[in-house]
């Protein structure tokens, strides 16, 4: 692995060595985010824990409002400015939800890259995408000269065909997929060691959304990133991610091994959601027709907050509140009757 | 872009043509005429006649809208008959003085209202943001002649570190460019503010901060050009209404500009001045629009785009 990180130009001296693939690269533990919103400030992220390992993909899934786009977020501190936090990120044995602003900072984008939900939102609409691409490489400290071939690099390498045609045009100019491909170049410009990925494919046409996911994939691969893949599409994590971490109204509900989890449920939730993926054909994946509302984080159901939409509901569902335990090796699930969800 | 500015250039003439109309029209409606003003009222209705006749108020209005028309397309707007020359000669000899000051408060006003409204507009809603969009309401409901007055009170008679009166040097701009200045910083504030508040909500704006940007950096690399088209655009539209609306201020401050020379041709039913520096206005203004659009057009290519079509 030390003669592929030498070829990729200079990896900023990160001093350790990168862990090796399969060992923890990010640990969140027990995170909160509150939001003051009116009298009753809400617990949107309630107790959350996952890990995130290096070499491998992990899927944050639930359905819209279930938290897993401000769990992510919140790793490199990209909350809304009045959210409060409790919990720790470790990344590189430091706490990133207690680092400085500074040192946060270097973080973002340079140890860990974003990509966004909607490119073209994503993206100044006033500056090339050569510009913005660059940016963070510009302000490194590379010369004008040095930025424009590694950026003309960088879009060669996310599949931007004849990057010195593109290179200096605008985000209007280019069609959803070839925007998400600068994204992606944009959060590899800096060399991250994880790449969070908040919907990536959502804007995208099912046929764009395939060949997105393939790129991400083959990336983290050949870049030995780590990616934190945020989706409420079922189907993308059963073709990304190694693990999955399912949330409901702000909580874990089930997390594991991708491939078991969702071939095996140790959750009702999960085992709806996995019921409930649509058919290839149709554009959005959502977990819509599962029956109900989802919980909403600022008026949580008592006890399993998923209890008004479970079919296995029982009394002791409604008063308490279950905890993520280790149900099988590797296996954890927050429902108090997951061994019944065995056979 | 050449389309662009042809077009634009068109309706441009367009405007023009209709604000010499107009002018035409105002003037000629409002009681008493050339003859009659200018012989005072001791005039015999003979005298008032044979004026008349000279001057060619004695033809159809049709007529004289119409050989009117035909000397403004070649740029004469005939003579002054109180001071017996060309009025736009007069018009643009006063042109200079009103073009001073309106730049002067114009700059004033962008550099003075780009800061507050970025400052208040990079956190809405914040102590900084109310106190901005408070103090810069009042502002714009100032009158600005009573400023002036204020201003030459206390700066002039109290505390005499300025002139209160007249042109020529730069301690007599001071006082009306920026009094002339404050309802434009309010306006340029406001409009600022809004504009970056609504960028700051962006997508691309948490982008720019998930690259590891400084506020500061995110702000001057993302935010401000981003929410600039609007003010470029009331900017535009502004500095013409200062041309005009200088009028007011250069009364008050004796400022020998265009307001004045406009003020006393109205009174005077002097038609040839009050036309030719209408006019002259009016192109400015149309000039100032063209400029606003094009750099907007700079600013952001999907006006460029527009622009080509």
């Amino acid at each position: 692995m030390t003669d592929q990180y030498s070829s990729t130009a200079a990896a900023p001296a990160a001093g350790d060595a990168a862990p090796a693939p399969g060992a923890p690269l990010l640990r969140v533990e027990d995170l909160e985010v509150v939001l003051p919103s009116g009298a009753t400030p809400g617990v949107v992220i309630d107790k959350v824990s996952f890990v995130v390992d290096a070499g491998r993909t992990t899927g944050l899934i639930g359905e819209s409002g279930s938290g897993k786009t401000m769990s992510a977020m919140s790793i490199v501190g990209l909350l809304p400015p009045e959210a409060e936090t409790a919990g720790r990120v470790t990344w590189r044995s430091e706490d990133l939800l207690t680092a400085a602003a500074h040192r946060l900072r270097q973080v973002r984008g340079r140890e860990i890259g974003v990509i966004f939900q909607d490119p073209l939102a994503a993206l100044n609409p006033i500056q090339t995408i050569g510009r913005q691409i660059g940016e963070i490489l510009r302000r490194g400290g590379m010369s004008r000269r040095q930025v424009r071939a590694r950026v003309l690099e960088l879009l060669d390498r996310v599949g931007i065909p004849d990057p010195d045609d593109r290179i200096d045009v605008y985000p209007h100019e280019m069609s959803g997929g070839m925007r998400q491909r600068v994204m992606i170049a944009m959060a590899l410009a800096g060399e991250p060691q994880l790449i969070i990925a908040d919907e990536p494919t959502t804007a995208l046409d099912v046929t764009t959304q395939a060949r997105i996911l393939r790129l991400l994939a083959d990336l983290r691969e050949q870049e030995h990133m780590a990616m934190l893949l945020v989706s409420h599409d079922l189907r993308v994590m059963a073709h990304v991610a190694d693990d999955v971490v399912v949330m409901y109204a702000g909580r874990v509900a089930e997390r594991g091994p991708a491939r078991e989890v969702l071939e095996h449920p140790r959750h009702p939730y999960t085992r709806a959601l996995a019921n409930n993926v649509p058919a290839v054909s149709t554009k959005s994946a959502i977990a819509e027709p599962l029956q109900g509302a989802p919980a909403n984080p600022f008026d949580r159901p008592t006890g399993c907050a998923f209890h008004p939409r479970c079919p296995m509901a029982r009394d002791r569902c409604r008063i308490e509140v279950p905890v993520l335990r280790e149900v099988e090796r590797g296996r954890f699930s927050a429902c108090h009757y997951a061994t019944e969800l065995a056979s | 872009m050449t389309y662009f500015i042809v077009k634009r250039l068109a309706i441009g003439l367009l405007t023009i043509w209709g604000v010499v109309t107009a002018v035409f029209i105002v003037v000629r409606l409002a009681p008493g005429d050339q003859a009659t003003v200018a012989l005072g009222p001791d005039a015999t209705a003979a005298d008032i006649e044979a004026l008349r006749h000279t001057l060619g108020l004695d033809r159809p209005l049709l007529l004289q809208y119409f050989s009117y028309l035909g000397d403004v397309v070649r740029f004469d707007f005939g003579e002054s008959y109180r001071f017996g020359r060309p009025a736009m000669d007069q018009v643009i000899e006063r042109f200079p003085a009103t073009v001073q000051l309106t730049l002067a408060a114009t700059v004033i006003a962008i550099v003075a209202g780009l800061i507050l409204g970025v400052v208040a507009g990079k956190k809405p809603g914040s102590a900084l943001d109310r106190a901005v969009s408070t103090v810069a309401l009042g502002l714009q409901a100032l009158p600005p002649f009573w400023v002036g007055i204020m201003f030459i009170l206390i700066f002039a008679l109290q505390l005499q570190v300025l002139p209160s009166a007249g042109g020529g040097s730069l301690a007599n701009l001071v006082l009306p460019a920026v009094t002339l200045s404050i309802p434009f910083t309010a306006l340029v504030a406001r409009m600022t503010r809004s504009g970056v508040a609504e960028t700051m909500s962006e997508a691309f704006v948490q982008t720019a901060r998930s690259k590891g940007l400084t506020e500061a950096q995110v702000l001057t690399g993302h935010v401000v050009k981003n929410s600039l088209i609007p003010v470029v655009t009331v900017v535009g539209l502004q500095v013409g209404t200062l041309l005009g609306g200088a009028v007011i201020i250069e009364t008050v401050f004796a400022w020998p500009g265009l307001g004045s020379l406009l003020v006393s041709a109205v009174g005077n039913r002097d038609y040839a001045v009050v036309q030719a520096a209408t006019v002259l206005i009016a192109l400015c203004v149309i000039v100032l629009n063209l400029a606003a659009d094009m750099v907007n057009a700079k600013l952001d290519p999907r006006i460029r785009l527009e622009a080509r079509r």
